[in-house]
């Protein structure tokens, strides 16, 4: 009998749950904006989110076979990826620059940075920037939504604020009737998936709470416009910030592990969300506040180091 | 209100339900029995016996190696068969004394006190030395040396850990139940030992049964009370206990004395008042046979030096084949490989379980969730410290205050990508302190 028995270090059980589990969280999470995407954009959008997510789970395989690593699709995280990067493209967006932005995501950004867990940056956001910087025209040209009852075609509701023509309805911006990316625009939705990945223990509160705090504060200090009620909605539920502040700042792997961390981390993207809409050429800047932090996280990290239990006490006591 | 606790920890399942109403129930053993010399941190004991020799249940056959070491008792009358290394179930060989019990348990005689307040403190603490008692809640720590602290005037908590958070066991919550004057009059002859402490028995919640008796045994105490604590691994940890009982806190270079403290478990409360009151020696203890592999789970009161198969055996043996054997609970138990191992003071359960949940999990890099830093007792950040190990920097390893881990395994357990993580920090943490030792 006894050449039978299993023999490893305690602790001997383990909790239910794994990576692909919190990963289908994240997808669940994601499944209201996404339908309300396709249903808002139409049938590009639904073929968009496909291909993206296709693009990503086989540039992970392929990546594997290549460097002969073992096969991870299982966790998950490539089809994450996938879905939040199709998410973040306008709905108009050629397919094949979708492919191309998937393949970057995996094999550039966390591919050869070792894979899952090793990448220092968020691979849909560094994917979307790419994207921006190599075909800006494309990315930067939105649809209309199929809602939409007036003629701004393709203005996202950030571009009308930022060119000061003209008035957003701060009801549209919530329920997602506006023009943005496919993910984007329908505030109430993403902050179902929110609350679902807050009430799941997949995220809490400290990154986005810390995000959009700073990034309101900021707006009140510097935007000139006072407490204007209306204008602080529609920054809010514009520009992906919801889904920026929820599901990509929140991305564990980029995004320090250290609690006082996350709330400097979510800090650094509020402000810097703040100076790029107010003081960049472009509307929007939620991808590169975040990616920029991204950088910062082994800094913050390395002066944020928890206070282990009871030694505070200790240097008290010597004193 | 929300119960007194601790930050962190973690909800392992606790598999009580399988042993806990299994009253405690004597088991006499047979053949052979086991006294490694290593039962308690500190000096290895000496053998004051020869092969050959015939001896009485409770006759001293090892003396203590030094102040912090612990004399051994034989548990039966028998013969000594041998002196010679041994596997324990840690699964190191130690040095042990082998006695063949003759089957009559003829005890030896033992002087008991009439009246224990008129002990000294002396006398009191040389009763609980010669008595042979260690913490036995696990780490086995000689108890004499625990309540010999240098200023004896400034504690002002005596804490009994009745916690009993590790999974599946359920000796302490028998004795509890079962022994419950003999723990409050063990508590009172600690406090005998600190003027100007109070008593306190630390009790999770969901042990409500346990509360009520204790409440109930000591009404009328004013140095005595119960403070229930929230029902969370690891509760039962000594940082963990004076935190919540008290609101101090420790960290791994501080005794509990420097908070004001004394923790004792359960079990070693009970032995104390053995050894004081009765004069009789360490060398019973209540032990849990648990686990869905096993028949007929049941708390026994055994003898010392038993073997687990033994145990096992008077358990009714394994219904299923059980694909691990752990001495003590699922959280920070030792898996078993051969159950020819002898019970010692430090040991409290076996568990056979039918399936092992490390060796079927499928693991993942880690993701970076950060589940582990909500977890740690210790406010630690344990999957950088596995990391560190993992590459061997000692040094970061020891700016991310590694050596401040308790080893309860909460990590490792609310991993979702299954890291060894405890397992990882504890290999760094034992070489970095057997380097600073050789300094």
């Amino acid at each position: 009998m006894s050449d039978m028995l299993k023999v490893s270090s305690s602790p001997h059980v383990r909790e239910k749950d794994t990576t692909s589990r919190i990963m289908l969280y994240v997808i669940i999470a994601l499944t209201p904006t996404s339908i309300f995407g396709i249903v808002n954009f139409g049938w590009h959008a639904a073929l968009l989110i496909a291909v993206t997510i296709a693009s990503c789970v086989a540039t992970e395989w392929v990546f594997n076979k290549i460097v002969k690593k073992p096969n991870t699709l299982g966790d998950l995280s490539a089809v994450v990826t996938g879905l939040l990067l199709a998410l973040n493209l306008p709905p108009a967006l050629p397919w094949w620059m979708a492919v191309l932005g998937g393949v970057f995501a995996i094999a550039i950004v966390k591919c050869l940075f070792g894979g899952l867990g090793q990448n220092f940056m968020n691979p849909a956001l560094g994917a979307r920037c790419f994207l921006i910087t190599a075909f800006a025209a494309n990315m930067t040209s939105f649809s209309a939504s199929r809602f939409a009852a007036d003629t701004f075609t393709g203005a996202t509701p950030l571009a009308i604020i930022k060119n000061g023509d003209g008035f957003v309805n701060t009801m549209d911006m919530l329920l997602g009737k506006t023009a943005g990316t496919i993910g984007e625009t329908s505030t109430l939705l993403i902050l179902i998936g929110a609350i679902f990945l807050i009430l799941m223990g997949v995220i809490d509160l400290r990154i986005p709470g810390a995000y959009i705090i700073t990034f309101v504060v900021f707006l009140l200090l510097f935007s000139g416009r006072g407490f204007d009620w209306n204008y602080l909605v529609a920054q809010l539920c514009g520009g992906g910030l919801m889904l920026g502040a929820f599901f990509m700042a929140t991305d564990y792997v980029t995004s320090p592990i250290t609690p006082a961390g996350q709330i400097i981390f979510g800090i650094c993207c509020g402000l810097l969300t703040g100076i790029f809409r107010l003081f960049g050429a472009n509307a929007e800047g939620v991808s590169f506040a975040i990616i920029i932090s991204n950088l910062l996280v082994p800094i913050i990290e390395k002066y944020t180091i928890p206070k282990a239990f009871g030694l505070k006490k200790e240097k008290e006591a010597k004193s | 209100m929300s119960l007194r606790t601790f930050k962190g920890g973690v909800h392992p399942f606790e598999g009580k339900e399988l042993s806990k109403d299994k009253p405690i129930t004597e088991l006499l053993p047979k053949g052979l029995l086991v006294y490694p010399m290593s039962q308690h941190i500190g000096a290895p004991a000496t053998p004051i016996v020869n092969v050959g020799d015939s001896v009485l249940k409770g006759q001293k056959i090892a003396e203590a190696g030094g102040f912090v070491s612990s004399p051994i008792f034989a548990s039966v009358s028998g013969i000594v068969k041998a002196i010679e290394p041994h596997r324990v179930p840690t699964g190191d060989m130690v040095q042990s004394i082998v006695i063949e019990s003759d089957g009559q348990f003829i005890e030896t005689t033992y002087t008991p006190v009439d009246d224990v307040t008129a002990l000294s403190r002396e006398e009191i603490i040389d009763r609980i030395k010669e008595g042979g008692v260690v913490g036995m809640g696990g780490a086995g720590f000689p108890t004499h040396v625990k309540l010999s602290p240098k200023e004896p005037d400034k504690i002002d908590r005596v804490i009994a850990n009745c916690a009993e958070c590790e999974p599946y066991l359920t000796s302490d919550y028998r004795i509890m139940l079962e022994y419950t004057e003999k723990l409050v009059e063990g508590m009172k002859i600690i406090l005998q030992l600190f003027p100007n402490a109070q008593g306190i028995f630390g009790v999770e919640n969901n042990k409500p049964d346990c509360i009520e008796k204790l409440e109930e045994a000591i009404k009328g105490e004013p140095r005595l009370s119960v403070c229930p604590l929230a029902t969370k691994y690891p509760q039962g940890g000594e940082r963990q206990m004076i935190y919540a009982v008290t609101g101090r806190m420790i960290n791994s270079k501080m005794l509990p004395a420097d908070a004001g403290c004394v923790v004792d478990n359960v079990e070693t409360i009970t032995s104390i008042y053995d050894a004081v009151k009765l004069g009789r020696p360490n060398m019973e203890r209540i032990f849990t046979v648990t686990g869905d592999a096993v028949a007929d789970p049941r708390n026994f009161k055994f003898c010392m030096g038993t073997s687990y198969q033994e145990l096992l055996d008077a358990a009714g043996g394994c219904k299923t084949e059980p694909e691990k054997m752990i001495s003590g609970g699922t959280m920070m138990g030792f898996a078993l490989f051969d159950l020819d191992v002898p019970t010692t003071k430090t040991t409290s359960a076996l568990l056979c379980l039918t399936k092992d949940e490390v060796s079927r999990a499928k693991g993942t890099a880690c993701i970076n969730c950060g589940r582990c830093v909500e977890a740690c007792p210790e406010l630690l950040v344990p999957s950088k410290l596995a990391k560190f190990s993992e590459k061997g920097k000692s040094e970061d390893f020891e700016t991310w205050h590694g050596l401040e881990c308790v080893e309860c395994g909460s990590c490792s357990f609310i991993c979702p990508a299954k890291r060894p993580l405890a397992q990882a920090i504890k290999d760094m943490k034992k070489d970095i302190l057997a380097a600073k030792r050789k300094k």
